[in-house]
């Protein structure tokens, strides 16, 4: 059985703290937001999240030209891991950001763009599992699922870009807002907490993908045994 | 006139309760994955073994 390495170990400590560190700063730290009171603090949790979700859309897609050019399983590893937990923290996401827009902007949902486009990622990343569970073989399994993750890769990119391409009541937070858009504005203290979560939540995101290769090894190893002990 | 700021700590609540929920439970999948993996390896390892002294024996 594969031991676990003394870097995992501690990556799994570093992950408690700063996810602890970074709920201290969001709760307690940063100041409340005068127009939308208490609720503004799902934010720094809301982009977290958001940010190591459509990052691992992107990184399997990566893994997935990486697996289409050398055949190596050890991508298809990774591709995998990576669709698995972007899926569960963009689920996450959309979500918080549910629950911020109800007293924010009466709604619980609106088809709005950017609402839009995450709700139809997510779901595409959701039939990527179903996509695979319905393939027996697994060097065509991890073919498809490659060839998938390059195309659903695009959606990323469009999630994040649309609120500057369309007309949208969702605010922008990075980069600069055109004419027709709200540009949210931090204050000092703000900015510490927003910052800390993209950090913290990024370390979370390398924590669990490293968990989720090693229990696809585990289970690239299961199944091979199922084969030796079958024949 | 200035307007108060309003109540929105519940939803506050109910969004980081659901965060650390949702976590949850994926890292308890992780785990829960993991150790039925690792019973089934053993489970299939044994077997093996004795489908091999089986063959040595003939």
């Amino acid at each position: 059985m594969q031991k676990r390495p003394i870097l995992l170990s501690i990556l799994d400590a570093a992950s408690i703290i700063v996810l602890a560190v970074s709920t201290y700063l969001a709760l307690v730290f940063a100041p409340t937001e005068a127009v939308m009171g208490q609720v503004q603090r799902v934010f720094y949790f809301h982009i977290g999240t958001a940010w190591v979700g459509l990052l691992g859309f992107v990184i399997a897609a990566v893994a997935g030209i990486a697996y289409l050019i050398t055949k190596n399983t050890r991508w298809d590893r990774f591709e995998v891991a990576a669709v698995e937990v972007s899926t569960v923290f963009f689920f996450i996401t959309i979500v918080l950001g549910s629950i911020w827009a109800r007293p924010a902007w009466n709604t619980w949902w609106t088809w709005d763009p950017r609402l839009t486009t995450a709700a139809i990622t997510e779901l595409i990343y959701i039939a990527y599992f179903m996509l695979r569970q319905g393939i027996e073989d697994p060097e065509k399994r991890a073919r498809f699922g490659a060839v998938y993750t390059l195309l659903g890769g695009i959606s990323a990119p469009i999630t994040f870009m649309v609120i500057r391409l369309f007309r949208t009541i969702h605010p922008v937070i990075i980069g600069s807002a055109n004419a027709n858009q709200e540009k949210m504005s931090m204050t000092g203290d703000m900015k510490v907490a927003f910052f800390f979560g993209l950090f913290a939540f990024t370390v979370i995101f390398i924590d669990l993908i490293w968990h989720r290769i090693r229990l696809g090894s585990l289970e690239e190893k299961v199944e091979q045994l199922k084969l030796k002990v079958s024949m | 006139m200035l307007e108060t700021t309003p109540d929105t700590s519940g939803y506050m609540i109910a969004g980081y309760v659901f965060a650390f929920v949702v976590m949850g439970i994926y890292v308890f999948s992780l785990y829960l994955r993991n150790a039925n993996l690792k019973r089934d390896a053993e489970t299939l390892e044994s077997l093996q073994a004795e489908q091999d002294a089986k063959a040595k024996k003939k």
